[in-house]
């Protein structure tokens, strides 16, 4: 592959090293997650899949500015809790700079976005959005990030139509991330026996199995003995 | 281009690896038979790790499963899907039919929901009900001994409810459902509606030393290594290659079947996707298996001085008739539901609990029924998720927007708070919806596409009327709120395209009158006895169920009159 000298190469140019070191693309930012290696294989692709994965992650689209408004946007989005790392470091500027590619729906209004939000901050503040202080970042997402209900500033509709994408594509990157797992706690994708919702779960909603149901539920003691029937269906053990 | 041919005579060729072809190659291979497996998608192993998907976690794809190469996702075990490479199909101005192809050992059942109804005493003779359609040749009677043989052959969980048309059978033990699906049972109550253990070919319980026990992760639609769920290669034809009767021919798409003097088939032309080059294969007896549609386009291909229509269409019936289910959904929020604690809920690859069909059509204006399917809880994130997750505030009265640590309790309050309801119901079989060959258009291995004409009636947009209807009143029961617009008169109520259910069906259809239907109840030819169909395509008649286990028991049927003629030397 061709290598630029750019974020881009560091991002997308499949590195070999199990975590990717940049200053680029957030000023605090030394080092990223654990996630950010994006993996050319190992998910099970055919062929024809690993083709184009490779062809898109060669791919150039975003430039340095814009990988880092992004990379700022994500943080103010999702910055980091007591418990959780932020955007960044859960690898979402990484995951937002491959999915405009694989998803080119999203190229336009993601460039398009950042050179509106540029726009606007150069109007307020004569600052490049990055170049902004927090303060003054926030004061502009305070105005795009709340649909304007009674159509009151029509003209920042572009800003909250660009907000909401990076809303969505920063949470959902974090969410599909180990980081973002972890935080929200989902605890599945793995061997385990299910035997219902928690007793203390169905006392808080007021609910329970049927009755007539619970004779007929899996017993997971007998999982491992293969089934009899007699004539009528009936399962004998 | 040199045609490549082979000496040996296969006792059977079959077209097609899946529910049908694979039960097929199971029934023969063990009756002693020399059998050729033709599938036109590459070799598929659930238990391979170079391309297992079972198990992965979402940041193992940089597109975190989005669906730019399946149609379902990343992790989807499906190898196509309503586009395939290479493999373009044409429309009738005003149609819009959506051709779902699995092109891979196995087919579609690697993936598929693992939703196994068998067909009511009604739905076999509906007809005779309402006045519509056709009745089918067979009654469920002839067919419950070999629902009753695949129950066990297979695996199937289940309850015995004494429904009169939705027939109790030998079941595993079905699973405890999940929150919402209790939320949902309560609800349904309310309006009437019938909730009980859902009927899936998922192993809760061990059926044979083979094949594993489910272990919960939820992923049936990845296809699984220990072969605790159903599909055609880990549970039909891995074991029919066993005593060596079955040579598998994979990456090969068959072209058309060639026929002698008599009219008769005598094997099958495939291009071999590896080389491109032509090959002929010569049988005894032909089975397709290859999907309603692809069996209907090989017969159609397959023309001939004994047969100038294509073979089979003597009746000018083959692609007529093609009918998929009806579908419709709605979502909903459930507040009662917010805040939940977290424990893990995958459970088995779907719906734990499922309505059967409760509804007098005397007293509703549209013929035929649904059955209903839900889903929700606390899944695995994929792409996908977290959009829009603020924009449930204005459900609890709360500022949609904003940033920051908000967000994220934003995420975690709503996690597992929506639940969807989905209809999937019988459709009355057209005369005029069908596929023909388009002869304008070839695909990659130069073979004539097919073209679709379908369009749907007032039957069944107004089925699926009664469809989002029902599910806004179960949601308003829950005490939840419809999630976006539900779909009106404009938008007919929300029913999809023809074809996106999957449940494509009746291109071939079985008669006992040759002049009006392509199949005997043999599903042999009318025109050709060596000639059989094992896939939907002698579906007289969809049901408001699924196909698959109806495709398989007639498979088992079918397959094993193939045996008895074979071995009385009558084919």
């Amino acid at each position: 592959m061709k290598r630029r000298d750019s974020i881009k190469t560091l991002l997308v140019g499949g590195v070999a090293s199990a975590t990717l070191a940049t200053t680029s693309c957030r000023s605090d930012s030394e080092v990223l997650g654990e996630n950010t290696e994006i993996k050319d294989k190992g998910y099970g692709r055919t062929e024809a899949e690993k083709l184009h994965d490779e062809k898109v992650q060669a791919e150039i689209c975003l430039v340095e500015h814009e990988l880092n408004t992004i990379a700022t946007l994500c943080d103010l989005i999702l910055p980091a809790s007591e418990t959780a790392g932020s955007a960044t470091e859960a690898g979402v500027p990484e995951f937002i700079d491959f999915i405009v590619k694989d998803l080119p729906t999203h190229q336009l209004p993601i460039q398009g976005g950042i050179m509106w939000l540029d726009g606007e901050s150069n109007r307020r503040f004569e600052k490049q959005f990055v170049d902004c202080s927090n303060a003054q970042q926030k004061e502009i997402l305070d105005d795009i990030a709340f649909w304007d209900e009674e159509d009151k500033t029509p003209e920042l509709h572009p800003g909250r139509i660009f907000f909401d994408r990076m809303r969505n594509l920063t949470l959902t990157g974090y969410y599909t991330s180990k980081m973002g797992i972890n935080d929200l706690g989902y605890a599945g994708n793995r061997p385990n026996l299910w035997d219902g919702v928690p007793q203390e779960v169905l006392d808080k909603h007021g609910l329970d199995y049927p009755e007539a149901w619970k004779p007929k539920f899996i017993n997971h003691e007998t999982r491992d003995d293969a089934a009899i029937w007699d004539d009528n269906g009936n399962l004998l053990n | 281009m040199q045609i490549i041919k082979t000496g040996k005579i296969y006792d059977a060729i079959i077209v097609g690896s899946g529910a049908g072809g694979g039960m097929s190659a199971f029934i023969m291979a063990n009756a002693g038979m020399k059998i050729a497996v033709v599938e036109a998608g590459p070799y598929f192993d659930p238990k391979d790790p170079a391309t297992m998907t079972q198990m992965k976690w979402p940041w193992e794809s940089p597109r975190r499963g989005a669906s730019t190469n399946r149609a379902f996702g990343d992790f989807d075990m499906s190898y196509g899907d309503w586009e395939v490479e290479g493999e373009p199909y044409t429309q009738a101005e005003g149609t819009n039919f959506k051709w779902w192809r699995s092109r891979m050992l196995g087919g579609r059942t690697n993936h598929w929901g693992r939703i196994s109804l068998r067909f009511g005493p009604t739905d076999f003779k509906h007809k005779d009900v309402d006045g519509l359609g056709e009745n089918w040749p067979i009654g469920y009677d002839e067919v419950k001994p070999y629902y009753d043989r695949l129950d066990k052959l297979v695996g199937v969980f289940g309850t015995n409810e004494g429904l009169p048309n939705d027939p109790d059978g030998f079941f595993l033990p079905p699973p405890k459902p999940r929150l919402h699906e209790l939320y949902y049972m309560k609800g349904a109550k309310k309006s009437g509606v019938p909730v009980i253990p859902s009927r899936l070919s998922i192993l809760t319980k061990r059926i044979n030393p083979e094949r594993g026990v489910c272990f919960y992760c939820g992923q049936c639609n990845r296809s699984c290594n220990a072969y605790a769920d159903f599909s055609a290669g880990s549970v039909f034809i891995f074991p029919a290659q066993k005593n060596g009767q079955v040579d598998l021919y994979t990456n090969c798409m068959v072209k058309n079947i060639t026929t002698n003097d008599e009219g008769l088939a005598t094997g099958v032309s495939f291009i071999n996707k590896e080389d491109a080059k032509e090959y002929k294969l010569k049988s005894k007896a032909v089975v397709l298996g290859a999907s309603a549609c692809s069996s209907a386009r090989i017969l159609l291909n397959s023309k001939s001085s004994q047969h100038p229509n294509g073979l089979g269409n003597s009746s000018d019936h083959v692609g007529r008739y093609l009918h998929d289910s009806t579908g419709s959904e709605l979502s909903g929020f459930i507040p009662s539901l917010m805040d939940r604690k977290i424990y893990n809920e995958d459970g088995v690859g779907g719906l734990h609990v499922y309505s059967p069909w409760w509804g007098n059509n005397k007293k509703l204006d549209f013929p035929r029924g649904y059955h209903i399917e839900i889903w929700g809880g606390l899944g695995m994130p994929a792409y996908g998720f977290g959009f829009g997750a603020s924009a449930m505030n204005k459900y609890i009265g709360e500022k949609v927007g904003g940033y920051g640590p908000k967000l994220r309790e934003d995420v975690k309050r709503f996690y597992g708070a929506s639940i969807g309801i989905a209809g999937r119901g019988e459709s009355i079989a057209q005369y005029e919806n069908r596929c023909t060959i388009d002869n304008n258009t070839v695909d990659r291995f130069g073979i004539p596409v097919l073209k679709f004409n379908y369009q749907w009636t007032d039957y069944e947009r107004l089925q699926a009327k009664h469809m989002v209807d029902t599910f806004e009143e179960i949601i308003h029961n829950m005490g939840g709120t419809v999630l976006g617009e539900k779909p009106g008169k404009e938008k007919d109520y929300g029913l999809l395209a023809p074809g996106q259910i999957i449940h494509e069906v009746g291109t071939t259809r079985m008669g006992d009158d040759p002049k009006t239907s392509v199949t005997n109840k043999w599903q042999q030819l009318h025109d050709a006895k060596n000639v059989y169909i094992v896939d939907a395509g002698p579906f007289t008649s969809q049901a408001d169920k699924n196909c698959t286990w109806t495709i398989m028991a007639l498979s088992m049927r079918a397959s094993e009159h193939l045996v008895r003629q074979f071995k009385k030397k009558e084919i």
